[in-house]
């Protein structure tokens, strides 16, 4: 299986940094192999078409936005 | 109206006077039934709301609201701008992007400007704050004075066709993702089931209740010694009806406390206890809410200083008068 990919895209705010702190609590319970990416380039997220940030994209694909999501929720995402 | 927080008023009451022994009418007396009253009854709310409006906003995503608005004309659409952000969640962080997403949708600027004004400024933590400490009538004041600002401000705005002051990167932008930003599959990922909306207010109140209780339950206790201890005729001096700067000044204050509102709302109900106006207050919270630095800051990304200086100085002239006006009609 190739490395997952989940990126938060957020400017670095606290509501960020905790998304990133949740995701990675959610991949290390998984157990997976996966890249985190913590995208904060503003022009960046806008191309992405996310307005609210926080927001959550597994492997290119956007799967939460404008909420910090729980690592629970985020294991459950992730596993889709 | 039955007073809905009457039991709490009970409660404090009882555990003052027969559990202590202490005289209400007493300094200490007072103080510590001010705070054994307002911090269960702030906390009871802030938990009730904060999760009324975590559902409500898993139906008002940004996203969704600028399909809303975007085909909307001016003045119609700043009115809706200014009401959906009274419930849409909003995060400073996300002002950049939430500009960007706007214009590119077709929103017109002055109405992208009522919903950036409208949504920080009407959040739930200010709401149930100024609900608790202050009652349902001034809270109901506050909403609608502040979206009537979001309004007027964002018309302004649009009126005098400021487009040219948005950095040019941000039209680039919009030409080069016209057509492409709608993607169709975002809105059907954001449909939720109700147990989903239920865990996003369960799980919106434990995050909003982390962060603030320490602000709430400290502000209410510098409130308290205040409240029991503090001369009345010191704060009239400094911030009372007598003082015509005090709303200037609480505005001038507020913008940078940005992240402290949980924790300066309790104080200044003791200053309004003590005679400081309300409209003072009104003034401070809306600058504290609507004008943060930080938010400042990142916009300056996307607007030119000229745009971002009209800006502030519509929203604080409107803050300014707003405290004028109802610091005279209470008078």
């Amino acid at each position: 299986m190739s490395t997952m990919k989940v990126e938060i895209l957020g400017s670095g705010c606290k509501k960020c940094q905790q998304l990133e702190n949740n995701a990675r609590e959610a991949v290390s319970h998984l157990g997976i192999d996966a890249e985190i990416v913590h995208i904060s380039d503003q022009m960046e997220i806008v191309k992405r078409g996310v307005m609210s940030t926080p927001a959550l994209a597994v492997n290119g694909k956007l799967v939460s936005r404008g909420q910090v999501i729980s690592s629970e929720q985020i294991q459950q995402l992730i596993q889709q | 109206m039955p007073d809905l927080f009457y039991p709490f008023d009970w409660l404090a009451s009882q555990i003052v006077s027969r559990l202590f022994g202490i005289s209400l009418d007493s300094h200490l007396g007072a103080s510590l039934h001010f705070f054994l009253y307002d911090v269960p009854k702030v906390l009871t709310l802030l938990i009730t709301i904060s999760f009324i409006v975590g559902i409500l906003q898993t139906f008002l995503q940004p996203e969704r609201v600028r399909y809303w608005i975007g085909d909307k004309r001016s003045f119609i659409g700043n009115i809706l701008a200014g009401m959906v952000g009274i419930v849409t969640p909003f995060c400073s962080c996300s002002a950049v992007p939430l500009f960007i997403g706007f214009l590119s949708a077709g929103v017109p600027l002055g109405v992208t400007f009522s919903y950036l004004i409208s949504a920080p400024m009407v959040n739930e933590v200010a709401v149930v704050l100024l609900w608790g400490l202050f009652g349902l009538k001034v809270t109901l004041i506050y909403i609608s004075f502040g979206v009537g600002l979001a309004i007027a401000a964002g018309y302004a705005i649009g009126l005098l066709k400021l487009e040219k002051w948005v950095e040019p990167f941000v039209w680039e932008l919009q030409k080069g993702n016209q057509g492409q930003i709608p993607a169709e599959n975002d809105l059907e990922m954001m449909k939720m089931t109700w147990k989903q909306r239920f865990l996003r207010g369960q799980y919106q109140v434990t995050e909003i209740f982390k962060s603030v209780w320490p602000y709430v339950v400290g502000g209410i206790a510098i409130g308290a010694i205040i409240h029991g201890y503090v001369p009345a005729d010191l704060i009239m001096q400094w911030a009372g009806a007598g003082n015509p700067l005090a709303v200037p000044i609480a505005v001038i204050l507020g913008v940078p406390l940005y992240a402290n509102i949980a924790g300066v709302l309790p104080i200044t109900e003791a200053l309004v206890n003590k005679g400081m106006p309300l409209g003072t207050v009104l003034s401070f919270t809306m600058a504290v809410t609507a004008l943060s630095f930080p938010e400042m800051v990142i916009l300056r990304k996307v607007l030119r200083s000229q745009l971002l200086a009209i800006f502030i100085a519509l929203v604080t002239i409107g803050i300014i008068a707003i405290g004028y006006l109802f610091n005279f009609l209470l008078a």
